[in-house]
C-alpha cells in the first residue's frame, strides 16, 4: 500500500539523517584538527594519492546512477534489468573498495599512522615546540584519514551485504511494480554512502 | 493504487534523467578535481566545499527522488544537515576564539615539569 | 472469535473480552518473538525496572557511605575510595542509559501511544523488538562491564581519565553504544508512527498531548544519540589504539571530548524531562476533569524544547577550557530555553485552575512534578548564569539540580504514569490508599535527600568526593536518612503495585474517565487494540457531558 510505502521512506530517511550526525561528528573533529595543524594537513594530504581518491569517485558516482537504473527496473517489474544493475553496483563497490585497500596497504607501509606510529616523512616542516620532535598534527591527520575512511568503508561493505540480498530476492521474483520497497530503502543508503565520500573526498585528496 | 505511484514513478525519474545526472556529476568532478591543481589559497577549500555541496544536493535530489517525494523526506534531510552545522558552527566558535586564556606574558613555551609535587597533594589512600 | 465486543459504549458497560494480549498467546517463546507493541512495552517495563533496582542499590550505597566521613559502618569501612568511585559512576551510567532514557518512552510510549492513536502498532513493529534486544544486549554488556574492572570515570566519561585508566571502560562505553542504538531505533520508530499511523479524523492538533511529548522526544533521539555514538567510538579507539584526538601528549584536545558528549547530552536530558511532562500533560486534565489550558501552546513548546535544547550544551563546560565568547553565547541561549518549561507550568496550572480536582494517587504524582519540577528548573538557572555556576559547578548543587528535574520530575512522572495506565495495562486495580501514601512518603524522603544538597553545594561541597570535612557531617548524615525514606516509599509502591497482580481482572475500561482513545479499549487491550478501526470524533481532554442518545 502506497501508505506503508511513505512510511518505509520517512523510516529510512530518518535513519539517513542519523547517519549524517554519525559522520558529521567526525567531519567536526576533523575541521576542528585541520584549523588547529593547517601546515601539517597540507604537507600530510600530500601522500595520499590524488588519482586514486578521483577514480574512486568517479566510481562511486557510477554506483549510484547503476542504483537508481535498478530502483527504476523494480518500479517497472524489469526482473532481468533490476538483477543486472544490482550486480552493476555491487562490482562498482568491489572496486572502490580493491582500491581502498591498495591505498591503505601503501599507508602502512610508508608509517603514514595515528600518532603513536606515525614515521616522520621527507616533506614534514612543521616541529611540537615542547618535545622538539615532529608535531602530531601529521600523526592525527592520518587517524582521522583511517577512521573516516574506514568507517565509510564499513558501510560500503554493509552495501554489498545488502545488495547481495537484494539480488538473492530478486531472483525470486519477489519485486515489482507493486512491491520495491527495499529496493527503493537500499537504493536510498546507497546514495547516502556516495554522498559522504563526496565530502570526504575533497576534504581529504583536494585541499591545498 | 500502487499502480498510481509507479506510473507517478513514471511521469519522473526515467533514465535519460539519470544518465544526464550523472554525467554531470562526473563534469563537476572534473572540475573539482582540476580546480585543487590551481593555487587560489583559502579558497581552495571553498571551492572544494562548495561543489561537494552541489553534487550532494543533485544526488539527494534526483538520485534519492527528493524532487519528487512529499516535503516530509526532504524535511527530515535537511534537519541532519541544519543540527550538524550547529554543531560544527558553536565548536568552531569555541575553538576559534580560544587564544584569549593564554597569559599575557606567554613566551609560547609549555611549561616545563618539576619534580616535587604540589604542596597539600594528599597522597592516595592512606588519608584518614 | 470469542470476543464479545459490541459497539463502542460507555466506560466499564461492555463485557470482558475472553483473551487479551497478555493471554492470547502463552509461553516463553510466544513473548520472545512477539511484534505486538504492548507486550514489547511490558519487556520495557520490567527490564527498566529492574535496571532502577539496580541503581538505586547503587545510590543507597553512596549514600551510606557519606554517612559519616570515616565512611564507617558498625565499626568497619564500608568501601573505599576506588570502590565508592566505581559505585557513583555505575550508579550514574545504570540510571541514565538503562533506566531513565528508555523508561517512559520504550515502557510507557511503546504500549499507550498507537492506542492513543488508534493504531494497531507501531510503524515498525520488527524494528521495535530489535530496539529491545539491543536494550538487553546494553545491559548485558554494562553487567559484564561491573564483573570485569567496573568504571571510576563518573557516567560522564571525561578524557584524558577515561582514556587512561584501568579498568573496563570499552567495554562500558560499547554497552551504552549498543543502548544508543536501541534509542535511535525507537525514536525513528515514533516519529514516522505520528506521521503516518493516525486514526482517521485525528489531525495533528487533535493528538492527545503524551503523544506530542513523545514525538518531540524522538526527534531528539534521532538527531542527537549518533553523536552520542561516535563520540563513544572515538573514546574507545582512542583507548585502544591512541589515534591521539583527545590527549594532548598526541596532539589531541580533552574538551573537544566535552564538546561531542555534550552535544547528545544535553539533548538527552530532554529526551528524560519531555516525556515526563508529556505524562503530566494527560494527568492533569484527566484529573481536574477540564480541558487543557493551552493545548497548543503545550504542543508547541514541547517541539520548541526539543529544537531549542541542542543549542545549549556548553553550559555544561563553562570552567572546562572553552572560550570566554562560546561561554557566554551558551550562557544566553540558556535562558530561552527555560522558555518552554515555564510556558507548560503555567498551562498546568491554567487547568488545573477552578478544575473539579481529585486526588487519586496519579493526581499525587503529578502535583508532587510541579513542585519538584519547579525547583529543578529554576535551579537550572542559577546554573546557566556564567557568574553564579562558576562557584556552583561540580558541587552538590549540580547534584540536586539534576536529580530533582530527573527524579523529582521524569521519575514521579513516570510513577504516576504507572498508575494512571496501570489498570489498562494490567487490568487490575492497584490500593488507592497505599498508592497515596507510597507517594507522600517518596515526596518527604526526597526533598529530604536533595534540598539538603542545594545548601551542602552552595557551601562548597563538591561532587563525587569520598572524602569531605566535617563540617559537612550533618548535612549528608540528613540526606543519608532521607535516602532511606525514598528506599520506603518506592518499596511500598513496588509493593502495592505487584500485589495487584494477584488478584483477578478487576479494573474497569475507563477508571479515571479519561478521554483519549486508549480509554475506548478494554482492561488489558486485546491483541489488536481495537475491534474496528476507530473514528476520532472528539476533541482530547473534552470534559463536556455526552449528549444523551448514543
Amino acid at each position: 500500500m502506497e501508505q506503508q510505502f511513505d512510511t518505509s521512506k520517512i523510516g529510512m530517511w530518518l535513519f539517513l539523517a542519523t547517519e549524517v550526525l554519525l559522520f558529521g561528528g567526525l567531519f567536526v573533529g576533523f575541521g576542528l584538527m585541520q584549523a588547529r595543524y593547517p601546515q601539517e594537513f597540507i604537507e600530510a594530504h600530500e601522500h595520499l594519492q590524488r588519482p586514486l581518491g578521483s577514480l574512486n569517485t568517479v566510481v562511486l558516482l557510477i554506483s549510484s546512477f547503476t542504483m537508481v537504473m535498478a530502483v527504476q527496473a523494480a518500479q517497472r517489474s524489469q526482473k532481468k534489468k533490476l538483477i543486472v544493475f544490482l550486480l552493476l553496483t555491487i562490482l562498482c563497490a568491489c572496486i572502490f573498495l580493491g582500491v581502498k585497500y591498495f591505498e591503505y596497504s601503501h599507508k602502512f607501509e610508508e608509517h603514514l599512522l595515528p600518532p603513536r606510529w606515525y614515521h616522520a616523512q621527507p616533506g614534514d616542516t612543521v616541529h611540537d615546540p615542547s618535545t622538539g620532535g615532529i608535531s602530531h598534527g601529521y600523526g592525527t591527520f592520518f587517524a582521522f584519514y583511517f577512521m573516516m575512511t574506514g568507517l565509510h568503508g564499513f558501510h560500503i561493505l554493509v552495501g554489498i551485504i545488502l545488495l547481495s540480498w537484494l539480488v538473492v530476492r530478486a531472483n525470486r521474483g519477489e519485486f515489482s511494480k507493486n512491491y520495491f520497497t527495499p529496493v527503493d530503502l537500499v537504493g536510498l543508503y546507497w546514495h547516502l554512502v556516495d554522498m559522504i565520500w563526496i565530502y570526504l573526498f575533497p576534504l581529504f585528496y583536494l585541499i591545498k | 493504487m500502487s499502480q498510481h505511484s509507479s506510473t507517478h514513478e513514471h511521469a519522473h525519474g526515467g533514465t535519460s534523467l539519470y544518465v544526464r545526472t550523472l554525467i554531470t556529476l562526473l563534469i563537476l568532478t572534473a572540475i573539482t578535481v582540476g580546480a585543487s591543481y590551481i593555487d587560489f589559497g583559502q579558497g581552495n577549500v571553498v571551492i572544494a566545499l562548495f561543489i561537494a555541496t552541489i553534487k550532494a544536493t543533485i544526488v539527494a535530489l534526483f538520485f534519492m527522488h527528493l524532487r519528487y517525494d512529499k516535503p516530509v523526506n526532504a524535511v527530515i534531510a535537511c534537519a541532519g544537515f541544519l543540527f550538524l552545522g550547529i554543531f560544527l558552527m558553536f565548536c568552531f566558535i569555541d575553538f576559534g576564539s580560544r587564544d584569549g586564556l593564554r597569559p599575557v606574558n606567554w613566551n609560547g613555551k609549555l611549561p616545563v615539569e618539576t619534580a616535587a609535587p604540589a604542596p597539600g597533594a594528599a597522597p592516595a589512600p592512606a588519608q584518614k | 472469535m470469542e470476543h464479545t465486543l459490541t459497539t463502542k459504549s460507555h466506560t466499564g458497560d461492555r463485557p470482558r473480552p475472553a483473551k487479551n494480549y497478555l493471554t492470547e498467546e502463552k509461553g516463553i517463546w510466544s513473548w520472545m518473538t512477539t511484534v505486538d507493541h504492548k507486550r514489547i512495552g511490558v519487556m520495557y517495563l520490567v527490564g527498566v525496572l529492574s535496571a532502577f533496582f539496580v541503581g538505586g542499590m547503587f545510590a543507597l550505597l553512596v549514600r551510606l557511605t557519606l554517612l559519616t566521613p570515616s565512611h564507617k559502618l558498625f565499626g568497619r569501612v564500608l568501601i573505599d575510595a576506588q570502590t565508592y568511585n566505581r559505585v557513583f559512576t555505575l550508579h550514574g551510567a545504570i540510571m541514565v542509559f538503562l533506566f531513565i532514557i528508555p523508561s517512559v518512552p520504550a515502557a510507557l510510549g511503546n504500549f499507550v501511544m498507537p492506542l492513543m492513536l488508534g493504531a494497531k502498532d507501531v510503524a515498525f513493529p520488527r524494528l521495535n523488538l530489535a530496539s529491545f534486544y539491543l536494550w538487553v544486549t546494553g545491559a548485558v554488556m554494562a553487567v559484564l562491564s561491573m564483573i570485569f574492572g567496573a568504571v571510576d570515570t563518573g557516567w560522564t566519561f571525561y578524557t584524558p581519565y577515561s582514556t587512561t585508566t584501568d579498568g573496563a571502560v570499552t567495554l562500558m562505553t560499547m554497552a551504552v553504544f549498543v543502548l544508543g542504538f536501541s534509542s535511535i531505533f525507537t525514536g525513528i520508530n515514533f516519529v514516522a508512527t505520528v506521521h503516518k499511523l493516525r486514526a482517521p479524523g485525528m489531525g495533528w492538533f487533535d493528538m492527545p498531548l503524551f503523544v506530542w511529548g513523545i514525538y518531540a522526544t524522538a526527534i531528539i533521539q534521532v538527531l542527537a544519540t549518533p553523536v552520542l555514538g561516535i563520540t563513544l567510538a572515538l573514546l574507545a579507539l582512542e583507548r585502544v589504539f591512541s589515534i591521539g584526538i583527545f590527549d594532548p601528549k598526541l596532539g589531541g584536545d580533552p574538551v573537544l571530548f566535552q564538546h561531542f558528549f555534550w552535544f547528545y547530552s544535553h539533548p538527552a536530558v530532554y529526551i528524560m524531562i519531555l516525556p515526563g511532562m508529556a505524562i503530566i500533560s494527560e494527568l492533569i486534565p484527566t484529573f481536574s476533569r477540564k480541558t487543557m489550558f493551552g493545548y497548543r501552546a503545550v504542543a508547541y513548546s514541547s517541539v520548541s524544547l526539543a529544537l531549542l535544547s541542542f543549542i545549549v550544551w556548553g553550559h555544561h563546560m563553562f570552567v572546562a577550557g572553552q572560550s570566554q565568547l562560546a561561554t557566554v553565547i551558551f550562557s544566553a541561549l540558556t535562558f530561552l530555553v527555560a522558555i518552554p518549561s515555564g510556558v507548560k507550568m503555567f498551562n498546568w496550572l491554567g487547568t488545573m485552575y477552578k478544575g473539579n480536582i481529585s486526588l487519586e494517587t496519579p493526581m499525587l504524582y503529578a502535583i508532587s512534578f510541579l513542585l519538584l519540577f519547579a525547583i529543578g528548573g529554576l535551579t537550572g538557572i542559577f546554573l546557566g548564569t556564567l557568574s553564579t555556576d562558576v562557584h556552583l559547578t561540580d558541587t552538590y548543587f549540580v547534584v540536586a539540580h539534576f536529580h530533582y528535574v530527573m527524579m523529582g520530575g521524569t521519575v514521579i512522572a513516570f510513577i504516576g504514569g504507572l498508575h494512571y495506565w496501570w489498570p489498562k495495562m494490567t487490568g487490575r486495580m492497584y490500593n488507592e490508599r497505599i498508592g497515596q501514601i507510597g507517594c507522600i512518603i517518596v515526596f518527604i524522603g526526597f526533598n529530604m535527600t536533595f534540598l539538603t544538597q542545594f545548601f551542602m553545594g552552595s557551601k562548597g561541597m563538591p561532587r563525587r568526593y569520598y572524602n569531605y570535612l566535617d563540617q559537612y557531617q550533618a548535612l549528608h548524615a540528613f540526606s543519608t536518612v532521607g535516602s532511606w525514606v525514598i528506599g520506603l516509599g518506592l518499596f511500598m509502591t513496588a509493593a502495592n503495585l505487584l500485589a495487584s497482580l494477584r488478584k483477578p481482572y478487576d479494573a474497569p475500561d475507563n477508571p479515571w474517565g479519561g478521554t483519549t482513545l486508549e480509554w475506548q479499549t478494554s482492561s488489558p487491550p486485546i491483541t489488536h487494540n481495537f475491534e474496528d478501526q476507530p473514528v476520532l470524533e472528539k476533541a482530547p481532554y473534552d470534559y463536556r457531558p455526552e449528549p444523551v442518545a448514543h
